[in-house]
């Protein structure tokens, strides 16, 4: 332990602590050990102060305002840090200590997590494959894994606005599971700290810590308890600095740290990548009639109410408990800016093939969140010096399939291999690319590649294609399609298309946002700044709106966006923040990719449960 | 001084909660669980107490079952220095946790028991009262924050002083504490005085804010004003996982857990119905008279 002190740690301390996750003091405070921590939080005040201390008090010090960058923060090193507690992020946790204790070798991890608690911020369909929960830990099923429901049905509908077709079931799902991810995710976190993984939720990781030769070599979380001026308040928590002598970003789709690695090394180009595309999927789960709750019953819907342009479909799955997870995935290359993808999945549950199930439930969480749908082609490089990236970050969901979990879990766990082989031997992280390459991972997104490229001529081209790669080609072709255009570019101006009107909510199927929105347990600190930022504040009132008319407005599933009429009538774009579900749709599709998703403070953000 | 702080394991306030089809209870499974809020307010004022030299030791108990001590390692990551775990599978009422924290001051011997209000989940308000009863000490509920107007010379009052500075122009004379924690400054004045221990509370009463002097022993309980209770950081965290906790039983304790009360139903409350609109106000009149029936 000592040695690695001395090679890789950058700043030299007075007291090194023989433990493995070591607490070094990079300030130049005077504090005792015993008031430690306590005493390294007294600041002074913010530019505000001057109003609280009346000015003939002597002993008030003068009031001064600090930048947060001047004033030191604790650092706490690491072998290897995970930023997000997801399947890849603690799949990867999971393998490093099992290579740990069959190699007899010991290496501290860390997985620092921005949810309150593992698996609040989890949500996905999710038809289960377990094939690399087979790998990782083949004893799940002894172990009570939460994955029970055995696939027992598999139906695909088209749906006309009456009517519903059913066709061929494309899925081969025998042998999967119909599970709730966030209670699997749960479920990881509790084996990954029996094996000596430290888990911290509730920190969000706001940036990446860089050493002087360009090289990652950790994170820094979030300082909690700034107001939303700025100020400090009362509870101001500076934020901490985890170190790793390797990163691994596996902070899902459309990762915030992910993007801003990618750009910053440019590993799209360098992979040989296409920009990726998205989707954004919404969901709800609710408790039904257990007349009409089927374990394992699996149903996937395309066509109504989306039009033939529109990429998109739903899925209806059902749990145990009498639980049923039901929902709708939009793509976010839809062009009609006044495409509202929520009120589509309002309207889709009054269809009446759908509407039996649900007549007489009950809604218990709801849901919203992007995900990948480049596959193949829009796979970067994923290894940066210091680090990689794995999961959703990276994009490795199979898009026919609808199943992005065990390709991330695995590519969790090849990264964690490769990351052995740096920390142990001494070989280079490019080993996880290589070793993406050779695994299953490789091979099924290669067969998928053209799939989901094939809509983009519409659905019928798309549907036939799909049929005669299914049924014939299986991938074994020698072209690969490209992609469109980039989400955000694909929205029209709002002049070719006219406002699409949409029932009302009923209160017993549909709800509106509001309602939902409590569903999802969402909170945040409300006096924070707001996590959203515009890169020109301008933009929302000349462009989003008169142009495109305010499409925030209406794909964000948790109404964040508004535009609200100020004193003096003018339409103003008011950021409810607090409403935030992480979904990440504003980063994507916003038309002039003015909107940047930051990280709140840890804690906030969906509680999801069920999802 | 020892403080000793009590704290439960609720359900999250974000929570949506939802009843139980059979009635019995509301959904705790799958739900997230986190301290109480009053708790967390009455933990940062044992700590602020302690950090300003008044007091030695923080203490925090929590009881139920195991999944309680995650609550309780929070506790011990904002900085409480041990935690004591009562392990009980049953339901605990509020004259339970008070007989139960009746024979813990035995063993440990605080001087002053803080506790947060009452609970979010059952609201009873009731165990704090409970416990100055069964152990005959003066109490102080609601405390809430002193206005700094009050006081001469002061920046800040907090709420709580210790002593009875006589004569405040002889400040400079008496130990003063001082501490800057966040924007917001205390002043604490410390009273070398031994015979003397007391405590002053601010209670937010309906009429307003009653003022108390509680000699030590005491117990006080938390409202939401008294403080904003601090994040736990990671490395406090990360200290909180060797900081001991001790483990006892109701029986250990002497307390029979026999439950006097039975839930005999829950049940949502009634849904808001829509508001009516009347044209007259005769219209009114009839409506109050014959449908309301309250005239």
């Amino acid at each position: 332990m000592l040695k690695f002190c001395s090679i890789f740690s950058k700043s030299k301390s007075k007291n090194l602590f023989l433990l493995r996750s070591r607490t070094k003091s990079t300030s130049s405070s005077q504090s005792s050990p015993a008031a430690y921590t306590f005493s390294r939080r007294i600041f002074p005040y913010s530019k505000h102060s001057s109003l609280l201390a009346p000015a003939s008090i002597s002993r008030v010090p003068p009031s001064r305002s600090f930048a947060t960058d001047s004033e030191a923060r604790d650092s706490i090193e690491y072998d290897v840090v995970v930023v997000g507690a997801g399947p890849a992020g603690l799949s990867a946790a999971i393998r490093l200590k099992q290579l740990c204790h069959q190699k007899g070798a010991d290496l501290s991890v860390c997985v620092v997590e921005k949810g309150a608690e593992v698996g609040a911020h989890i949500i996905s369909g999710n038809v289960f494959e377990p094939r690399a929960l087979d790998e990782l830990l083949p004893q799940w099923k002894q172990e009570e894994a939460p994955i029970n429901t055995p696939v027992s049905s598999d139906k695909f509908w088209f749906l006309t606005k009456n009517r519903a077709i059913s066709l061929p079931s494309p899925f081969h799902n025998k042998g999967n599971y119909v599970i709730s991810l966030s209670q699997l995710v749960r479920w990881l976190g509790a084996k990954a700290e029996e094996l000596g993984v430290e888990i911290y939720p509730g920190f969000a990781a706001s940036e990446i810590l860089y050493d002087t030769n360009n090289k990652v070599i950790g994170i820094g979380t979030n300082d909690m308890g700034i107001a939303k001026d700025g100020s400090k308040k009362e509870n101001f928590q500076r934020g901490v600095e985890v170190k790793g002598r390797i990163t691994l970003l596996a902070e899902g789709c459309r990762g915030s740290l992910s993007e801003k690695i990618m750009g910053r090394y440019n590993l799209r180009e360098k992979g040989g990548a296409e920009h990726q595309t998205y989707a954004l999927g919404i969901k709800e789960v609710w408790e039904i009639d257990e007349r009409k709750h089927q374990p394992g019953a699996v149903l996937h819907t395309l066509g109504w109410p989306l039009d033939h342009k529109t990429y998109g479909g739903s899925f209806l799955y059902h749990m145990k408990d009498n639980q049923i997870s039901i929902g709708f995935v939009v793509a976010l290359n839809y062009q009609n800016p006044f495409m509202n993808p929520y009120e589509e999945f309002q309207k889709f549950k009054h269809h009446p093939a759908i509407r039996p199930y649900l007549e007489g439930g009950t809604v218990i969480q709801y849901g919203a969140r992007t995900l990948n749908e480049g596959g193949f082609q829009s796979i970067p490089y994923p290894v940066f010096p210091g680090g990689a990236i794995i999961g959703c970050s990276a994009g490795f969901l199979n898009v026919p399939k609808i199943k992005g979990t065990h390709t991330a879990m695995k590519s969790g766990m090849l990264a964690a291999e490769a990351t052995f082989g740096v920390l142990n031997e001494g070989l280079d992280m490019d080993m996880y690319w290589k070793a993406l390459r050779n695994s299953w991972i490789w091979d099924e997104l290669y067969k998928a590649r053209n799939y989901r490229p094939a809509f983009e001529n519409g659905l019928i081209p798309g549907l036939a294609l799909s049929g005669l790669e299914h049924y014939l080609l299986r991938g074994k072709h020698p072209f690969t399609l490209k992609h469109g255009k980039a989400d955000h570019e694909a929205t029209n101006a709002a002049q070719l298309h006219s406002p699409i009107q949409y029932p009302k909510a009923d209160g017993i199927l549909s709800f509106d946002v509001p309602t939902s929105l409590h569903r999802s347990n969402t909170n945040h600190e409300h006096d924070q700044p707001p996590h959203l930022r515009l890169r020109d504040p301008k933009i929302p009132e000349t462009v989003n709106l008169p142009v495109y008319a305010a499409p925030e407005s209406r794909y964000c599933p948790a109404r964040v966006y508004e535009y609200v009429a100020d004193e003096h009538n003018q339409l103003k774009l008011q950021i409810n923040a607090q409403n935030c579900l992480h979904c990440k749709a504003c980063d994507i599709k916003d038309p002039k990719q003015n909107i940047e998703w930051t990280v709140p403070e840890g804690g906030g953000g969906p509680g999801y449960s069920v999802m | 001084m020892k403080i000793m702080v009590a704290i439960k394991r609720v359900i999250d306030y974000a929570v949506k909660i939802r009843v139980k089809p059979d009635k019995s209870g509301v959904v705790t499974q799958n739900v997230k669980m986190s301290m109480n809020p009053f708790c967390e307010i009455a933990l940062e004022e044992a700590l602020r107490m302690r950090e300003s030299g008044l007091a030695s030791e923080v203490v925090a108990v929590t009881m139920g079952p195991s999944q309680c001590l995650d609550t309780l390692r929070t506790g011990l990551a904002m900085g409480a220095d041990r935690g004591i775990h009562v392990d009980s599978t049953s339901a605990l009422h509020p004259l339970h946790v008070a007989k139960i924290l009746m024979n813990l001051v035995q063993i440990e011997k605080p001087s002053l028991i803080i506790l947060g209000k009452q609970a979010i989940d059952d609201d009873c308000n009731q165990t704090g009262q409970m416990v100055a009863g069964l152990l005959n000490w003066p109490q102080g509920t609601f405390a809430s924050k002193a206005t700094p107007s009050k006081l001469k010379n002061q920046a800040f009052a907090p709420t709580m002083w210790w002593g009875f500075p006589k004569d405040k122009s002889n400040m400079s004379q008496i130990g003063k504490k001082e501490y800057t924690h966040g924007t917001m400054k205390s002043l604490i004045d410390v009273v070398l005085d031994k015979e003397k221990e007391e405590v002053t509370v601010d209670r937010e009463v309906d009429d307003g804010i009653e003022t108390v002097q509680l000699k030590l022993p005491a117990v006080i309980t938390t409202d939401l004003r008294l403080n904003q209770p601090r994040y736990a950081t990671l490395p406090n965290i990360m200290k909180a996982k060797s900081k001991p906790i001790k483990k006892f039983t109701p029986q250990e304790l002497n307390v029979e857990i026999k439950s006097d009360l039975e839930i005999v139903e829950v049940t949502e409350p009634p849904k808001r119905k829509a508001g009516v609109m009347v044209s007259s106000v005769d219209d009114l009149i009839d409506k109050l008279k014959n449908e309301a029936k309250v005239i």
